[in-house]
Order: C-alpha cells, then sequence, then structure tokens
C-alpha cells in the first residue's frame, strides 16, 4: 500500500475477525471430530466459512472467494445430512481449515499461493459433493440483501400485537433521522419482529443514494397502546408514512407476513458475523454459550500502561523506603495507609498483567496443524491432544514460544514417535499420542509436550555426542546428563535427516529461545513409554524475582530463577586450576570461579576468598558457575527496563531495574555471562559443559 | 526537531544554550535541549566506553549519561555535584551530557554564525559544527550527532 488507504483499516478489521472465525472453525472441527450431533456446531463451521467468503468478496479476494465458497458447498452438504462426516472427511476439512487460513494470510500479505495447491484441495472437496460447483452461484451471494432484524429476544408478557408500516421518505434522511433508531425503540417496547421490504430497491447503478427505497414492517407484541407507538414517530412527523394497526393475537411468526428473503440476516446477535446466512432460531436453541464481552485495544495503549503501572511500583518502593528512612513506627497512619498502597499497587499490576496475557489455545490450534502435517508428510498417525488450551500467558511468551514449539512438536512426531511396523511390535497402538499442556504452577506457567514413543534412545545419544566430538568417549554419564546432551549445539540424533526435522538446528536453538524468554527447560524419559518436555516460563515478562546483590560497590540483581544455591566460601574450597582460574569444590564436584566484578570489569580478581559470597548459578544442560559476589541484600520483585531502546545490548547483562531509592540497578543474564566469562578466575565455556 | 544549522537565510536567529566544559565553552541547539537537571551518581555499565559514565534513573527511563569532557577530550576534574546534566535529544534518543556548568541561552543571527575552518591537523572526530563569537569569547555549536555514541553490532 503506497499511500493511507481508508480501505486499509477496513481491511485490518476483517482480517482481524478472519483470525477470529478461523479459530471458531477449528474449534467447531474438533467438536465435529469429538463426535459432536449438535447442528450447531456444524451451522458455526458453515458461519465462519461464510462470513469469511462475505468478507472476502466485498474486497475483491477471489481466491479466497472461491475456495471459500466451495468449502462452504461441502460444509452445506453435512449441514442438510447428505453427507455424513467420517475419519477422512474430517481430516479432509481440517486440511481445508488449514488451507483456508492460509489463503487468508496470503491475501493479506498479498503473495499469491500455487494455483496447483488450490486446485487440488478444491478437487478433493468437490469429490464429497459429487456435482462441481458453478462459478455463479458465488456471485448471486453478495446482490443486496434483505436485513430482517429477529428482535425476539425480549421475554415480555404478552400483549397486544400491532403491525407498524414505516415508510421513510427522503427528508427523513436528510433531516438527520436514523431508522435504525426509531425501529430499535420501537422493539425496546415490546417483542418486535421487523422485516425489511427492498422490493423498491432499484438495481446498483439506478440508484439514487439520495432516494428513499426501504420500508419496514414490524409486528410488535406490546402492552404499550398504539398511541405511544406513534409517539415513537413524533420526530419524524410528516417525513414518513406510517401505519399503525392491530393484529388480534397474531404470534410474531405469521406467514402471512411479507415473506422474509431467504438469506436475511439475524442482528439480534451481534457476535455473529453479519454476512452469515440466517439460521432462524427460536429463543430455545440460541446457544448457551454467549461470548464474554470483549474490547480490542491496540497493544501499545497496553504497552504504555504496563509501563505506567511499573513506574509506580517504583514509586512506591522510593515511598517505602523514604518513610522507612523518617523512622517512623509501624503502628503510625502512614504506615499502614503505605502498606493498603502497597496492596493496591500489586492488584493493579497483576490486573494489568493479566489485561495482556492471552490464552494459549490459538497457538495449541497453530500446533494441532503443524503435528497434522507433519505426521502426514511422515505417513504416521497422529492423534494430537491438547489440555489447559485456555491457560492465559503473556502475549509476548506467546508470540516467542511459537517457534521453539513448532520445532518441538516436529521433534515429537517425528523422532519421539515410533513407525507404525516398531508400535505395533511394542504391543501400541497404530496411532501415536502426542499431547500439548498448559497449566499454571507456582507463578509460572508450565508448558509440556509429551509423546507415547519408545523414549530417549541414550546408548544412541550418547555415542552420537562422542562421534560428534561433543564429549570425550567413555565418559559415564547418568540417565540426566545423557538427555542434556540432546540440547548441545550440533546435535541430532536422525541418522536420516528428513525434511522436516533435524536440520542441524536442533534443541540448543529451542533451549536458547526458551531461556531468552526466562524460562527453563528439562526432559523426562521412560525408555518404551514415551518422553515428555517440560518448559517452565514466567508469567511475564514485566517483572522479575530478583536477588540484589552488591559488588564493587553496585548493585546489581540476579535473576532468582538462575540461583540454585547461594555458599559462604572457605579459602580451601577454592582450587588453582589454570595461571588465573579457579575452581571451586562443592560436594565432590568441581565448578568454575567467577567474579562479577572482574567480568564486568568493575575491579582486578581478589586474592582472598575466605568467607566470600558466592551464588550457584545453573544452566538447564547442567552447566554450573559460582558467581562471586561482595554481599548479597536481599530478593524482590523488580520492574523490568529494557537498555536496549535507549543504550544497546551490554555484555552480561540483560536489563537494568530501578530500585526503591531511585537508582538504577543492572540486571545480569547470567547464561549470557556464563557463555563469555573469561579468564582471571572464570574458564572458557567449553570446560564449563563439562562441570556439570 | 533537529539541531542542523540552516546556510541559507541570514535573518534566521539562532537560540542556543551555551554551557562550559572545563575551559572551553559550548553550545547547543535549544529546541534539542529537554531538561537540565543535577547531576547525580550514574550506574555504570560494564564494557562500555570511557565516556559513557552510565545510566541514571530519570522518572522511570532508563538514560544514558555522556561525560562530555571525556568525549571531547578536555582535561577536568571527575564530574561531582558542582555537575550538571543537560538532557538532549538527537535522532529520536534521548541522552544526558554532563557539563561544568550551564551559561546562558542566547540568541544568534544567521549571519554571526560559519562553519569551523578545516584544519589539517585535526584527525578523528569533529564535534563542533559552527562557530560564532558572543562577547568576543568563541562559542561552539556541538554536533550533537556525533556526540551520541554510534551504536556498535554489539550494541546494537
Amino acid at each position: 500500500m503506497t499511500k493511507p488507504d481508508p480501505m486499509a483499516e477496513i481491511r485490518a478489521s476483517f482480517f482481524l475477525e478472519c483470525e477470529e472465525l478461523l479459530e471458531a472453525l477449528q474449534d467447531g472441527l474438533l467438536a465435529l471430530d469429538g463426535g459432536d450431533k449438535d447442528p450447531e456446531t456444524i451451522n458455526i463451521c458453515f458461519r465462519a466459512v461464510h462470513s469469511i467468503k462475505g468478507g472476502a468478496g466485498a474486497f475483491g479476494l477471489d481466491d479466497l472467494v472461491r475456495f471459500a465458497h466451495r468449502y462452504e458447498t461441502v460444509l452445506d452438504a453435512i449441514r442438510n445430512g447428505t453427507l455424513t462426516p467420517d475419519h477422512d472427511t474430517m481430516l479432509l476439512f481440517f486440511k481445508a481449515a488449514d488451507f483456508l487460513s492460509d489463503l487468508v494470510r496470503s491475501s493479506q500479505t498479498g503473495d499469491g499461493l500455487e494455483p496447483d495447491l488450490v486446485e487440488g484441495t478444491l478437487l478433493d472437496l468437490e469429490s464429497f459433493t459429487g456435482d462441481a460447483v458453478k462459478e455463479e452461484e458465488a456471485a448471486t451471494d453478495f446482490e443486496p440483501m434483505a436485513v430482517s432484524l429477529d428482535l425476539s429476544d425480549f421475554d415480555l408478557p404478552s400483549g397486544t400485537v400491532y403491525r407498524v408500516i414505516f415508510a421513510p421518505e427522503p427528508e427523513l434522511f436528510k433531516s438527520g433521522n436514523e431508522p435504525q433508531h426509531l425501529l430499535r425503540a420501537l422493539a425496546e417496547a415490546g417483542t418486535a419482529r421487523i422485516t425489511c421490504d427492498s422490493s423498491k430497491l432499484p438495481r446498483l447503478e439506478a440508484l439514487d443514494p439520495e432516494n428513499a427505497y426501504l420500508s419496514w414492517t414490524v409486528d410488535i407484541e406490546t402492552e404499550v397502546s398504539a398511541e405511544d407507538l406513534t409517539e415513537l414517530f413524533d420526530f419524524v412527523d410528516g417525513l414518513c408514512s406510517l401505519v399503525i394497526t392491530e393484529v388480534s393475537n397474531a404470534p410474531p411468526d405469521k406467514p402471512d407476513l411479507p415473506a422474509p428473503p431467504p438469506d436475511a440476516v439475524d442482528i439480534s446477535n451481534p457476535g455473529a458475523p453479519l454476512a452469515s446466512p440466517t439460521l432462524q432460531k427460536s429463543n430455545g436453541t440460541r446457544p448457551t454459550q454467549t461470548p464474554n464481552a470483549t474490547v480490542r485495544v491496540d497493544l501499545d495503549r497496553i504497552d504504555r500502561l504496563v509501563n505506567l503501572v511499573g513506574e509506580l511500583v517504583i514509586n512506591q518502593a522510593m515511598l517505602s523506603q523514604s518513610v522507612a528512612e523518617a523512622g517512623l513506627t509501624s503502628d503510625s497512619q502512614v504506615t499502614s495507609g503505605l502498606e493498603e498502597f502497597m496492596r493496591l499497587t500489586r492488584d493493579i499490576q497483576d490486573s494489568v498483567m493479566m489485561i495482556r496475557a492471552q490464552p494459549v489455545k490459538s497457538m495449541f490450534q497453530r500446533m494441532s496443524r503443524i503435528a497434522r502435517e507433519t505426521s502426514g508428510a511422515i505417513g504416521k498417525r497422529v492423534n494430537f491432544l491438547t489440555e489447559g488450551d485456555n491457560t492465559e500467558v503473556d502475549k509476548t511468551v506467546i508470540e516467542r514460544l511459537a517457534d521453539p514449539l513448532t520445532h518441538m512438536i516436529r521433534n515429537a512426531v517425528d523422532h519421539g514417535l515410533e513407525s507404525k511396523s516398531d508400535r505395533l511390535a511394542a504391543g501400541k497402538s497404530e496411532e501415536g499420542t502426542i499431547t500439548l499442556s498448559a497449566a499454571h504452577k507456582s507463578g509460572r506457567v508450565i508448558i509440556e509436550i509429551s509423546d507415547d514413543g519408545d523414549g530417549i534412545n541414550r546408548p544412541k545419544v550418547k555415542q552420537i555426542a562422542e562421534t560428534r566430538g561433543l564429549i570425550p568417549p567413555g565418559q559415564d554419564l547418568s540417565d540426566h546428563e545423557i538427555d542434556a546432551l540432546l540440547f548441545l549445539p550440533g546435535f541430532s540424533t536422525m541418522t536420516q535427516v528428513s525434511d522436516l526435522s533435524g536440520r542441524g538446528v536442533g534443541m540448543d536453538v529451542v533451549r536458547s529461545a526458551i531461556q531468552s524468554l526466562g524460562g527453563r527447560i528439562s526432559i523426562t524419559s521412560v525408555k518404551g513409554r514415551g518422553t515428555t518436555f517440560s518448559i517452565s516460563l514466567p508469567l511475564t515478562l514485566a517483572v522479575l524475582d530478583g536477588m540484589v546483590i552488591t559488588v564493587d560497590g553496585e548493585t546489581l540483581v540476579v535473576p532468582l530463577s538462575a540461583i540454585v544455591e547461594t555458599i559462604s566460601l572457605m579459602d580451601d574450597d577454592v582450587k588453582r586450576l589454570g595461571p588465573d582460574t579457579n575452581v571451586i569444590h562443592i560436594r565432590d564436584v568441581f565448578v568454575p570461579l567467577v567474579d562479577l566484578g572482574v567480568e564486568l570489569g568493575y575491579r582486578s580478581a581478589p586474592t582472598d576468598y575466605e568467607g566470600r559470597v558466592v551464588l550457584l548459578i545453573s544452566q538447564e544442560d547442567g552447566a554450573r558457575m559460582a558467581l562471586l559476589v561482595d554481599t548479597i541484600e536481599e530478593q524482590r520483585q523488580v520492574v523490568i527496563k529494557g537498555l536496549q531502546a535507549t543504550y544497546g545490548r551490554v555484555p552480561g547483562i540483560a536489563a537494568a531495574t530501578i530500585l526503591g531509592d531511585g537508582k538504577i540497578a543492572l540486571i545480569v543474564d547470567p547464561v549470557d555471562l556464563m557463555t563469555r566469562a573469561s579468564g582471571k578466575t572464570g574458564t572458557p565455556s567449553e570446560d564449563l559443559q563439562l562441570a556439570g | 526537531m533537529s539541531d542542523h544549522v540552516p546556510l541559507t537565510t541570514d535573518t534566521a536567529e539562532h537560540e542556543l544554550l551555551s554551557f562550559r566544559v572545563g575551559e572551553q565553552e559550548y553550545s547547543v541547539d535549544i529546541m534539542s535541549v529537554r531538561e537540565i537537571r543535577g547531576w547525580t551518581r550514574a550506574t555504570p555499565l560494564p564494557h562500555a566506553s570511557a565516556y559513557i559514565c552510565g545510566v541514571i534513573n530519570l522518572r522511570g527511563t532508563v538514560l544514558p549519561i555522556i561525560d562530555l569532557a571525556k568525549r571531547l577530550a578536555i582535561d577536568v576534574a571527575p564530574a561531582c555535584e558542582r555537575n550538571v546534566i543537560i538532557v538532549v535529544q538527537v535522532n529520536g534518543q534521548t541522552l544526558g551530557l554532563v557539563v561544568d556548568a550551564v551559561s546562558d541561552i542566547l540568541s544568534i543571527p544567521q549571519s554571526e554564525i560559519q562553519s569551523p575552518p578545516e584544519m589539517g591537523g585535526d584527525h578523528g572526530p569533529t564535534f563542533v559544527k559552527a562557530l560564532t563569537i558572543v562577547e568576543g569569547r568563541m562559542l561552539r555549536v556541538l554536533d550533537l550527532d556525533r556526540v551520541h555514541p554510534p551504536m556498535d553490532a554489539d550494541a546494537a
């Protein structure tokens, strides 16, 4: 788009809507697949596809319209009962849904898709309906549609039934009146059934935009008198023709009404997509699951709010500190007021963080697609299950988790599950199961990917690591240590590199992606029973639990998640390793000693270690280091302030935070520090990995 | 916001904020100045250039601070409470400059602003983009773009 386009905004909102519709479609298909026989479920799918088609038609996205139309036709066949969905049909439906979302995405970016692909999927779809669908049908759907407002939801006691025929004159529009408001007012007066007569509407080319062509017939069952109804139209007196007649005891759904056109739209439910065909529902059969009211908010605004709350937290900490310094007793009013304030701040912070949180559902749906595609490509049957779809996680975390999860799902299908024959030989069902689950556990989010495959082939893993020179041969490693080898850079167990996984970018990339989110990843594997990868993530990226420490007079924060334990050193714990490097001896394990002050360039290496404090830092692969600091101040939550935007990346430093006294403290990035740890009292990173 | 000095119109006046670094007088376009604040001890950044004092907390934002004397290679006593921080905005980035004292706000007609002469002996970056004379003293107009630390690959 070269210049600001008024359509761009509408387009953008169309694509946003598409996302929601696609999600609804997925949900519907999953329910169908799960044996849901509710006709409403297939209706939901149908409506979603239809709405996408309608919107796409308005934007001239022909490919999308064409595909959606045929998809809709097949769905319609199921709706009519002419086609019963079986396993293969469902697979195809999923495929078509995936394809539809591809089309939506390609329409959004403007790249075309392979025409062959389009045709192929289309043909597959049509093989179900038998007869090919004519292109013209798609076009007819976009003729001006008559609108019928089904406002029969109002459950009022029955009264007299009136028929109001309301035909606005052009002057009504010229004087700025709006029939919709009048109709709405009318509908509020009782149980109304509103039909629009569009028969006078000329073809588009003959349409005079300043003329009035529509008229409405309202059958209203109300206790209000005819005079009161007329009063509603006082403002437009003389600007329209209005006929109010009493119809005795006529039920609202009388066939003698001007027959509502077949393609009427149900706008009584604001959640329902507008362009969908009406499924005239009586009050009883309306789906019970009404969606929660939601507001779409620009992410920037939320981020600004998050920042402001961050500042509030800092300010509150500063205030507490000055109150403490003023030496007030703990029972003074100021102190109790401050405590209340702290609680409120914490509540506000939690609520704001919740705004950013999103259910992992949309990502899980993407993953189920990955699982389907991968299993399809390598010919394994996979039953993909998800648990805890509604677990909410920070939006950024979700976005940045998509790539590592994709990789892990592919791995699970490709490497985790055995081939069909092996499964049968092991006495398992032919279909493998992969479970993706999310849950909240003690302030963190745990995401687990488990398969019921053969488990990690540890002797093979060890052997590969040895042949690749990742570990010296003949070492005695525990199961846990062997599992950790999977995370080493350049490790790939598949002897045959497949198209989908095992391209050399392996679990090490996954691990660093997770770590950059402040998360940890671990493996549990039982031979013959399967493997589970468990990812533990912080709920938010905006605050962090940290250990406040000092080094050479500087205050720093070390993320608590990285610290295994704190140790007070004895002089003879420290053993000399190289000319400048030392290790410390902890419970029969040697851990490299790294002086934080030296690594950050604050001071030169100390010579005396008696009574010094070290933090034992651990990475997921078991790599460890002992980080020498001067004092440990406290453990507290800190608000993360990025340095990137204002200064740039600082080696060994993840971010900054503002302490209670208004000073800035840097947050240490233990992983970065560990890989950079150089000379003096540290050892090179290659040796680090063996230390665990 | 631009601190670029146009050389076309002679009638335009430049409003400059003048300040002292050591014995030298410098100035910046007043439009690039956001605020002037007292000296605060900055939190040093590891592995940073010598002229980077570190970062301070400016009402909740992390503000990088540049020691202008070190940047301009002027010999002065180390920064202390008597110094002042001028908060400027360069290319959408906000940073603080530590100077010895802020002197004045001056209106200088364009005609009295001259380009610095090219000196063969000067190597390395020059931080002066224009010169002018105020009450018989030379006033240097600082080129903020050059003072601003370039984001190298590691710092990007």
